[in-house]
């Protein structure tokens, strides 16, 4: 199907420098100067808080330098030894495998999912019913991640849990028992705003007009979705993946739940160089593990502007 | 919704009817869909709506016997005020910082081409997803180390305002690429100055957008643990996400009067401000991140 609308402007590494998404170049007489001026302050802290420590990263993991001891003074270069040590370690590719599956099951699944079809079943709908609906999916978004990890913790206790309360299981130990599931869920329910949001502005370029001619049609929930809706927000399903998936893989907050255990079953990559570098004081080692989780980063996204390539020549 | 109309001819009237009985099951699939999700959301959340108010709080949720002492008891406690002061005063700083920043950025990204920039965007963007993390702690310290900012607060908005400056770029040049340019042009042909024609133009138009980011940056910073707890020295200082920490961590049984008034003292702000601007401006991607 040809998007009207197609962007021809995402050509990533500078193939096609005179990107064409702007309305109209330059309406307020800017010029290239001022234009520069107006990014400087934002380049600045960027560059300094964030491409700095990313390059003292890419150092500290080819050396042996740690929180402690000798090699805390004097740290030496070991050259790649941090990454063969951790690429055949036991533990890094569990964590890994755990990580892929953090991210598979609740951003993907989860957050996606639920957030596409908390969007499309209130596609049409206003009033209280949506306001509320919108609300508490919002409010676990907006909380401290301090405030809902105890609140979960509280939810999942094995004693006097509500949850254990609510389902009858009374001494069902949901973080014990099941900590990879328990951070899953848990993170589905703490990102889904971003995706409902996200696709209720998507689902509004979606003409209603289209959905009507299709059920008239016959065609059932399923095939308007497939034909006539989806081609048409393929490009937001494609953005959400890509940001949800790459915070989901860096995020932090299972620490505040699980710790990681129990046994480290539920111990993701951020968690694990958290563990190795400032429990353990491996400084070095913890870097190029930091390192390794960016070129996966760099993958996942290189996957999805492949993916968005492929539109491109559809349209 | 409207029901499904036929045509004037050719259809009989059992498959009209067995159209409205699968119209009124999809209807009714729909409801008791929303309201599975409304309780998956609420029933973490119920908690925080009860222990504070009960007398012996307890770590399940019932119903409180009323009492407001917790909140006199937390009053006592000397740092949990003056922590939600210390929050207020990074959300801001770091909030005013990035709508500013990534304002000029965005528009300047959006209005002048600049060879390359998307792909600048997109690598800010990755870089900014993992660097904030726990990966770059190390680097952060020293750094922050040698620029004097140690035990700043100046330096945990700095720190934090760089971490969140891309995806609030990302975000806010979506919103400038989707206003029309007429008025900025009619503007300049009246001698508007570029910072002119920006304050008086474009930021009316964009405030759903700035209003989004802003809402977004102190809730992040408000938040954040990582920074403050390792730049921060001393309980006068932390923010309440290190104090609401330490209340969970600090000496084996957690008080859960404490505890639970706390979180929610600490939650309310963020929530407020979020109905506020979402009566008031509308708190939405408008028209999508697009792409």
């Amino acid at each position: 199907m040809v998007q009207v609308t197609s962007r021809p402007d995402e050509t990533v590494g500078g193939a096609r420098p005179d990107t064409g998404a702007s309305p109209a170049p330059d309406a307020a007489g800017l010029g290239r100067a001022r234009a520069a001026g107006f990014l400087v302050p934002s380049m600045v802290l960027i560059l300094l808080f964030l491409v700095v420590p990313a390059a003292w990263t890419i150092y500290l993991g080819v050396t042996n330098y740690r929180l402690t001891g000798l090699a805390a003074a004097n740290p030496e270069i070991v050259g790649l030894d941090n990454y063969t040590r951790a690429l055949t370690d036991e533990r890094f590719r569990t964590s890994l495998l755990l990580t892929l599956q953090f991210v598979l099951g609740s951003a993907v699944l989860g957050q996606a999912g639920l957030g596409f079809a908390i969007a499309f079943a209130l596609r049409d709908r206003r009033g209280p019913l949506r306001r509320v609906v919108e609300a508490f999916v919002l409010l676990s978004w907006i909380l401290p991640s301090s405030v809902v990890a105890f609140l979960w913790i509280a939810l999942l206790d094995r004693d006097a849990g509500t949850l254990n309360a609510l389902l009858g299981t009374p001494g069902m130990a949901w973080l014990l028992d099941h900590p990879m599931l328990s951070i899953v869920i848990f993170n589905t329910w703490r990102g889904t705003a971003f995706s409902m949001m996200l696709y209720a502005a998507a689902l509004e370029n979606v003409p209603r007009s289209h959905l009507e001619t299709a059920r008239l049609a016959g065609a059932s929930t399923w095939q308007q979705l497939r034909d006539v809706v989806f081609p048409r927000i393929r490009g937001h399903v494609l953005t959400n993946l890509l940001l949800i998936s790459l915070w989901t893989f860096n995020d932090f907050t299972p620490f505040l739940i699980t710790a990681g255990g129990p046994e480290q079953r539920s111990e993701v990559l951020a968690v694990y160089v958290y563990k190795v570098a400032l429990s353990g004081g491996e400084l070095g080692f913890g870097a190029a593990i930091s390192f390794i989780m960016l070129l996966i980063n760099l993958v996942i996204a290189l996957v999805y502007l492949r993916m968005l390539g492929r539109r491109k020549e559809r349209a | 919704m409207s029901t499904v109309t036929t045509t004037t001819d050719g259809t009989g009237t059992a498959d009209r009817s067995r159209a409205a009985v699968r119209h009124m099951l999809a209807r009714i699939g729909r409801y008791v869909f929303l309201c599975l999700v409304l309780a998956f959301f609420a029933l973490p959340l119920l908690w925080l709506a009860t222990a504070p108010f009960d007398d012996t709080p307890t770590i399940g949720t019932s119903l409180p016997d009323f009492t407001l002492d917790n909140f006199r008891a937390l009053l006592d406690n000397p740092y949990a005020l003056t922590s939600l002061v210390n929050s207020v005063w990074l959300a801001g700083g770091t909030a005013l910082l990035v709508v500013t920043f990534a304002a000029l950025a965005a528009y300047a990204l959006s209005r002048v081409r600049v060879p390359g920039r998307d792909a600048l965007l997109y690598g800010l963007l990755l870089l900014s997803s993992i660097v904030t993390g726990t990966a770059t702690m190390v680097p952060l310290f020293e750094l922050a180390f040698r620029l004097h900012l140690i035990d700043s607060r100046l330096g945990v908005i700095l720190i934090l305002t760089g971490g969140l400056l891309p995806a609030a770029i990302f975000i806010l040049k979506d919103f400038m690429d989707a206003t029309p340019t007429s008025y900025e042009e009619s503007a300049r042909v009246f001698g508007a100055s570029p910072l002119q024609i920006m304050r008086h133009i474009v930021v009316p138009v964009v405030r759903p957008g700035l209003a989004t980011v802003g809402v977004w940056a102190v809730a992040n910073v408000w938040g954040n643990f990582l920074v403050p707890f390792l730049l921060l020295r001393g309980p006068d200082k932390a923010p309440a996400a290190v104090i609401m920490y330490t209340l969970y961590t600090e000496g084996g049984q957690a008080d859960l009067r404490l505890l639970s008034t706390f979180s929610l003292l600490y939650s309310l702000p963020v929530a407020l401000m979020f109905v506020f601007v979402s009566s008031r401006y509308g708190f939405r991607f408008h028209g999508g991140i697009k792409r």
